[in-house]
């Protein structure tokens, strides 16, 4: 029934080795202008109740109309995960009082969602790779902020993000450590930014994360789960899914049981508590909307948003590796994301697919990373970067010249190609000029020289001398032969 | 000319042919409402607002610019909102509330030239059948049995629209139906009423009850009257998912077609035990004249006709349950202070909502809860499915309409029904409860007066979206029946 | 069916409505006179019925995706009870 399990993915507990199993419940904002049932905008940051409608203020009388974009969102990401499309849906009421929930219910969908069963591909670090089952994604209603902390005994409501449409994507119990949580949700954010359905953006909580914890010993019966509510981060995912195992784990070694419950994720003191307890748990009573008909549309609706989808990371990933010859690895670094990939593809095109990526991963990304900035904001183009590619490719400046040339076009900008003529960049092939150096560093250490006929690693000294002499522009290969020709070495 | 006592119609003549004032018309109505306070019809009078806009109807007939209900002076139920004017749905829970919005269906009365009186009092969010349940006040009907001064109940939940009719207060009023709130006042008030197809009118900017159910329409004192106003109040709204985008047909053209050539179906299960002789009596009259008229009478089986009450007490609350939820004191609306959030909650509902809605409040969370949603509520959803195909099948076997009584017995007094069980009440509703199960048009339509000189009336249902037809075979009780007499003004 | 007075109270709290002592025996009378009433349902042969989900058979109205509504935030708040700079005052809610 279970397939093997890893040992590397158990946790030590102070008795036995147990295994934590993790499903989510990612609530992704859909990307819109307008709500999932007025016309009011979803952009963040308004001042308080400024982007409300009568509708999401639940004035009486007020009725939902279904804006279609999100419907078209949440029918691109099904198609995205692989999922079947539902093509009747309903939407259901959940009934809850809580001063965000200006309705008293949140409009969602239960047993019939708009999308079902998928699956997500996550490729770990270790070079395996995970297949994560999709139960279901959903479009439900976000609710308001409340705002706690402006006075001692009032919450203060915004409804600004109350009825911004949601999608809410179930997976199954399929994880089994922190790191494949992580890896998932960042593959499912991935994928949501590619298809343009959600901007992924945590910060702003356009992602959140409902993380379904329990733990058991291998081999046994799923154990009793806990859901820890809104994560906002994938690090805190991570160590939201660390402590709450351990919690877990360390009263059911003292022979106690989990109550299966709500429980918040507090960062700053690494620990989870509980939300609700059972006595307070919800009955939602759930039931189909009357203001709304059910969802209804065609296949060729459908296969009309499917025929705009672009190409999603995994088959771009593939291409890579077949067309530039990419390893794996490196591939999967580019399509993480969609800009990266262009981006790539931009350089890459026309030239060496492996010198490209190397210059776009350890350069580029290194650079961007250590600024923090993102690859949209990048100081040097795809256009420049091709530009250094080329001019090591045709010989006219060596690697550690490009780095310099490199540096120079990201804090000065300009063409490449210019700059190695007006700067004097262009390395040196005339064996005159690199013989007339070697000659003078030769005269200059002869006892270095007398070393070298019994040590002929001292060469390396020689070529950095030499190098050091022409400015770095000499041709490494020259400078290599030349040397060895005149200390005599084999 | 009396202008209290002239038509809907026979008035927007008398405008367009300048015989009298829209400000003329509208004053007389506003003295009448104001000498007729002891009926507690209205629960606000906006004279000032009436005047404003008789004046602009004045401007607009002098310049030949008048459009199909200038001048005509309406009432409209508190359960529509309208804009700048405090809106209450007959609750304390909206004592205060002032909506910054109009509803769909007074919107376009008003676009079509009409008159706002002021607000008519109803049954609190519109549960009741007596207009027993409004925080303010029950309404008074016009009517007395002969010989007493017993204070009678006009019906509900649109009591407040059908007695301001009835009384002459105003040309017709806004009403909703949800299990019988238009036809059963208008049954007891000897007034006209008709519920439309579901999805007909626009329920944007009307205090919801039960979505699935809820439909406006007019009460007014003629059918020619309620045909008219219909014409103005439906049309398509994109605001409201549920309304259909069909075009408005000429209700008005359809009320002289006759029933030549139509079939009426007259449904055997409605023949119920313990029906009163009078109703039985009126009934039979009903198909005679539909029958002389030129009509084909036919018995038709609506088997599923006794589950239609108690699955409507299920799906009813159920939807309530939920849209009252919004009442929560934060918004709008009435506060009562509570150690916390959840105490402030359950004080604001416990002081804003009164006994009824409290009470189907608590039977819909009920019916939806764990455990139990299956049992009630999806049964319940079930048997409105057979309901509609019983109705779907009559039709198919070619019947036009379907003549029923639009209630049970004649009006009742006050207090009458109050007993502890909430069950004696709901049967008011017996055979108009069906009709919004179903979706389906029905007019009540005013037939006769009973033994203690009440009013009584027959209900016609019909096809989905053909009230035409429901118009044409009504024209024809009215005019075999004879309009029916209106009490005189002993309130005024 | 029918309910107890835990029950009443139950209910009551889900609907969020508060119930004295002295009403829950009526209301758990009232209810259930109702539930007794709805009884006779059970004996409806519903097998093979789907669920009625639109009295009207038609094809769900749906809206652009453009903004329409928003700016009106000073009259969101002007029915409420309690507000301070556009917001919404509610007694602290504590997570
Ligand atoms: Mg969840
Ligand atoms: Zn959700």
């Amino acid at each position: 029934m279970n397939a093997p399990v890893d040992p590397k993915k158990l946790i030590k507990g102070g008795l036995h080795d147990w295994e934590v199993v993790v499903g989510m419940e990612v609530h992704a904002q859909v990307s819109s202008r307008a709500k999932l049932f007025s016309g009011a905008s979803t952009e963040f940051g308004a001042e308080p109740n400024d982007h409300v409608s009568l509708v999401d203020a639940a004035m009486p009388g007020m009725l939902p109309v279904i804006n279609q974009e999100c419907i078209a969102q949440a029918v691109r990401t099904g198609l995205g995960l692989k999922a079947r499309i539902n093509r009747r849906s309903v939407f259901d009421r959940k009934n809850y009082f809580y001063p965000d929930l200006p309705q008293g219910y949140q409009i969602s969908q239960y047993k019939d969602p708009i999308v079902g069963e998928g699956e997500v591909l996550v490729d770990m670090l270790d070079g395996t790779s995970i297949t994560v089952g999709i139960e279901r994604l959903h479009l439900e209603q976000d609710a308001g902020k409340s705002l706690h902390d402006q006075d001692p005994t009032k919450s203060f409501v915004d409804l600004n993000r109350s009825g911004v449409a949601l999608m809410e994507i179930v997976s199954r119990p399929d994880l089994r450590s922190s790191e494949e949580a992580k890896a998932y949700v960042t593959k499912l954010r991935t994928i949501l930014r590619y298809l343009g359905t959600c901007d992924g953006d945590m910060e702003k909580g356009s992602l959140r994360a409902d993380v379904n914890v329990s733990v058991r010993r291998p081999g046994e019966p799923l154990g009793t789960r806990c859901e820890i509510k809104n994560v906002n981060s994938i690090r805190f995912i991570g160590q939201a899914i660390e402590t709450e195992a351990r919690r877990q784990i360390a009263i059911l070694e003292d022979g106690g049981s989990i109550d299966q419950e709500t429980r918040l994720f507090d960062p700053g003191k690494g620990e989870t508590r509980s939300m609700r307890s059972k006595e307070e748990a919800h009955d939602y009573r759930y039931f189909p909307d009357p203001d709304l008909l059910p969802l209804e549309f065609d296949q060729a609706y459908v296969d009309a948003l499917a025929a705009g989808l672009p190409e999603l990371p995994d088959a771009k990933k593939a291409r890579f590796v077949k067309d530039y010859g990419l390893s794996p690895y490196d591939a999967g670094v580019l399509v993480a994301e969609r800009a990266s990939a262009d981006y790539y593809e931009a350089v890459a095109k026309g030239r060496d697919g492996k010198a490209a990526a190397n210059w776009v991963i350890n350069e580029l990304f290194g650079r961007l990373n250590k600024e923090g900035l993102s690859i949209e904001s990048t100081p040097v183009s795809a256009d420049q970067l091709g530009a250094i590619v080329d001019l090591i490719g045709e010989g006219v400046i060596s690697g550690k010249i490009a780095k310099d040339l490199f540096e120079i076009v990201w804090t000065e900008g300009g063409d490449p190609r210019a700059l190695v003529e007006s700067r004097g960049m262009k390395q040196v092939t005339d064996t005159g000029a690199i013989e007339a150096a070697i000659d003078q560093i030769i005269a200059a250490n002869p006892d270095k020289v007398a070393q070298a006929k019994e040590k002929p690693t001292l060469l390396g000294w020689f070529v950095g001398q030499t190098m050091k002499a022409t400015g770095g522009k000499a041709n490494p290969a020259a400078v290599n032969a030349l040397l060895k020709d005149k200390l005599g070495i084999a | 000319m009396d202008p209290n006592e002239l038509t809907l119609a026979e008035a927007r003549d008398a405008l367009k042919a300048k015989r009298i004032s829209a400000r003329e018309l509208t004053q007389a109505h506003l003295d009448a409402m104001a000498k007729a306070r002891a009926l507690n019809a209205f629960v606000r009078e906006t004279p000032d607002l009436a005047l404003k806009m008789a004046d602009e109807a004045d401007r607009k007939l002098a310049s030949g610019e008048a459009r199909p209900l200038e001048g005509i002076p309406l009432g409209i139920k508190d359960l529509f909102c309208t804009e700048g004017v405090t809106t209450t749905a007959g609750s304390k829970i909206l004592e205060t509330f002032v909506p910054p919005y109009e509803s769909a269906v007074s919107a376009n009365l008003w676009r079509d030239g009409a008159v706002m009186l002021g607000k008519l009092n109803l049954d609190e969010f519109a549960m009741g059948s007596s207009n027993e349940t409004s925080a303010y006040g029950n309404v008074v009907s016009p009517w007395r049995r002969r010989g007493s001064d017993a204070q009678l109940v006009p019906g509900g939940s649109s009591g407040g629209s059908a007695a301001a009719v009835a009384a002459r207060l105003c040309l017709g009023a806004t009403a909703t139906d949800t299990g019988g709130s238009i036809r059963q006042p208008a049954a007891f008030t000897g007034t006209v009423g008709i519920k439309p197809t579901y999805g007909r009118c626009s329920r944007w900017g009307t205090v919801a009850f039960a979505s699935s159910l809820d439909q406006a329409g007019p009460i007014a004192r003629t059918v020619r009257d309620c045909a008219i106003l219909l014409g103005s109040m439906a049309g398509p709204d994109a605001r409201d998912t549920t309304c259909v985008d069909l075009p408005v047909p000429d209700f008005e053209a359809a009320v002289s077609r006759g029933v030549k050539g139509l079939t009426i179906g007259i449904p055997k299960e409605y023949r119920v035990d313990g029906m009163p002789a009078e109703i039985q009596k009126l009934w039979d009259d009903g198909a005679a004249w539909l029958k002389e008229a030129g009509a084909t009478i036919r018995e038709i089986s609506l088997p599923h006709t006794s589950s239609a009450l108690p699955a409507y007490y299920i799906v009813a609350p159920a939807e309530a349950s939920s849209n009252l939820a919004r009442y929560d004191g934060v918004r709008y609306g009435l506060r009562v202070p509570g150690k916390d959030i959840a105490g402030m909650y359950e004080n604001t509902r416990a002081a804003g909502f009164g006994r009824e809605v409290k009470r189907r409040i608590m039977i819909g969370t009920y019916v939806l809860s764990a455990g139990y949603y299956d049992a009630y509520y999806v049964r319940a959803q079930k048997i409105r499915t057979l309901i509609k195909r019983d109705f779907e099948q009559a039709y198919a076997a070619g019947v036009d309409a379907i003549l029923t009584p639009a209630t049970p017995s004649a009006a009742f007094g006050i207090g009458e029904k109050a007993s502890a069980d909430p069950v004696e009440m709901y049967l008011n509703d017996v055979f108009t409860v069906t009709v919004n199960m179903a979706g389906l048009p029905g007019i009540a339509v005013p037939a006769g007066i009973d033994g203690q000189g009440l009013p009584l009336g027959l209900q016609l249902i019909g096809r989905p979206f053909d009230e035409e037809t429901l118009f044409a075979v009504a024209q024809v009780i009215e005019d075999s029946a004879g309009r029916t007499k209106l009490p005189e003004p002993w309130w005024a | 069916m029918s309910v107890d007075e835990k029950t009443v109270r139950r209910i009551a709290h889900l609907a969020r409505i508060a119930v004295t002592d002295d009403e829950v025996g009526p209301l758990q009378g009232e209810l259930n006179a109702i539930l007794a009433f709805v009884e006779q349902l059970g004996a409806v042969d519903v097998s093979g019925v789907e669920p009625m989900t639109s009295v009207t058979p038609m094809a769900m109205k749906k809206r652009e995706d453009v903004v329409t509504e928003g700016g009106r935030a000073a009259e969101m708040v002007a029915n409420a009870p309690e507000t301070e700079d556009n917001y919404f005052l509610v007694p602290k809610v504590v997570e």
